[in-house]
């Protein structure tokens, strides 16, 4: 069995642009879920206890259920529920952003417990506001030891969204999909696709080293 | 400028303050010393409300603080306050940290910030240290800038908490000199230390606390030649 790339290449247009869905869906979610998620974990820190009770159900909701299966009910569901149809894009980035979002609350809750409390009384004792002290003072200091799990969350919703083939939207995998169907060789738009993702992955990897050696500039000595 | 009225405040079941009465006038300079865990800390945090007193009021400048719906934030900024371990921000250089406060509480303009930043930099004498991060000074430096980064927002009442308990031996009287350059400025200062020549040297007054009361409260010379109750008599044979 020899392996033939060429029938694979002469389909690139629809690697090039499943790549773009996949690198589109991704970023969106991301923005999107951390700033939700960024909400989230205020709101499971906040003193009201009605709105922990949410936080944490929230949380439990979407990580005790298959991403696949919220994948479903937003894109397939909503719709007969709703009227409303979505695009598979839209569908796709409401529900990585939720997800990634019940994700993200719980890595900066740990990230902002882990801030110091004299941090807090020193800004409190200056006359900060809870809204400032948060932003300038407290979670940036968070974010710093919470970036590698961040960027792992990153990660994942870049490999994840490759489910989203499954309601039809034309990503990497979907691209991938056609291109068998077309030339009926699997193993190497696969393997290119593969090979695709993993290139992302260390982009996005040393991306974040760049920007995890920009945020700890503070530690640098000399 | 700061009174007591019968306060106390629990941890819990603990009862840490068992009816603090306490006045400090304008400008003066009042020591709180006594064996850890007997409440002087507590007391402290309690004239910014970074404890709140279970009963009992406090009074700063005339006005209840612990009366419901206070403006604290209002009350805070007048209050500056030294920690043990300094609480700098880590992720501001020292600049940063001097005028963060200054430009978002107290409305000033950055050069106005940055050229009072200056002033006080070279009152600490730590001017070379502006563009330096936290992370690179010693702990005496730290404690210096603390203090000018406090100093930042002109505060009627400075308070310290144990300033110089964290500090290497070699790093306490370059911290104390500041301290003591302050005193008797006109502004109002509340001490909690361990460095009972300098409480001596310092302060006003100094009022021995022990087990969540204030047991003398005195002038200083008085207090370190002949203290009046037994538990204070013990207190300086140990620490002296």
């Amino acid at each position: 069995m020899k392996l033939d790339f060429s029938s694979v290449w002469q389909y690139w247009p629809f690697l090039y642009h499943g790549a773009l869905t996949t690198l589109k869906i991704t970023a969106i979610s991301a923005v999107l879920g951390f700033v939700l998620g960024v909400l989230l974990s205020l709101i499971k820190i906040s003193k009201c206890r009605p709105l922990n009770w949410f936080g944490t159900f929230y949380t439990s909701i979407f990580r005790g259920t298959p991403l696949l299966v919220q994948l479903c009910i937003v894109h397939f569901g909503l719709p007969q529920l709703t009227g409303m149809t979505l695009t598979t894009m839209q569908s796709g980035v409401l529900t990585f952003s939720l997800n990634s979002a019940a994700y993200i609350s719980e890595i900066f809750r740990g990230g902002i417990n882990g801030v110091d409390k004299g941090q807090y009384e020193a800004a409190m004792s200056l006359g900060v506001g809870y809204r400032d002290m948060m932003k300038d003072i407290i979670l940036p200091q968070a974010v710093k030891h919470i970036l590698p799990s961040l960027v792992n969350e990153a990660i994942s919703l870049l490999k994840e969204s490759s489910i989203l083939s499954y309601i039809g939207a034309m990503e990497l995998l979907r691209a991938a999909d056609q291109i068998t169907v077309l030339t009926f060789r699997f193993f190497e738009p696969y393997l290119v696709i593969a090979v695709i993702y993993y290139i992302l992955v260390m982009i996005l990897s040393m991306v974040a080293s760049r920007l995890e050696r920009w945020v700890n500039r503070s530690d640098r000595v000399s | 400028m700061i009174e007591f009225r019968d306060v106390h405040k629990s941890f819990g079941s603990l009862e840490v303050l068992k009816g603090i009465n306490l006045k400090i006038e304008k400008g003066q300079v009042v020591t709180l010393i006594g064996p850890s865990g007997s409440g002087k800390s507590t007391i402290l945090r309690c004239m910014n409300l970074l404890e709140r007193p279970t009963s009992g009021q406090v009074l700063i400048a005339g006005k209840d603080i612990t009366a419901p719906k206070t403006d604290i934030q209002g009350i805070r900024k007048n209050i500056g306050m030294v920690f043990q371990h300094f609480n700098l921000f880590p992720h501001m250089t020292v600049m940063e940290n001097m005028t963060y406060a200054p430009i978002r509480v107290n409305k000033l303009s950055k050069d106005q910030a940055e050229q009072k930043a200056m002033e006080l930099l070279k009152l600490v004498g730590l001017t070379e240290k502006a563009q330096s991060y936290p992370g690179k000074l010693s702990g005496g430096q730290k404690q210096r800038i603390a203090i000018a980064r406090a100093l930042a927002m002109e505060p009627e009442i400075m308070l310290f908490d144990e300033p110089t308990s964290a500090l290497d031996p070699e790093m306490v009287k370059e911290v104390l000199e500041v301290i003591k350059g302050l005193a008797h400025t006109g502004i109002t200062m509340a001490l909690v230390t361990h460095e009972m020549g300098f409480a001596r040297e310092v302060s006003d007054r100094v009022c021995f606390i022990d087990n969540g009361l204030i047991v003398e409260d005195a002038d200083p010379a008085e207090f370190f030649s002949h203290p009046k109750s037994e538990r204070a008599q013990n207190f300086l044979d140990m620490v002296l």
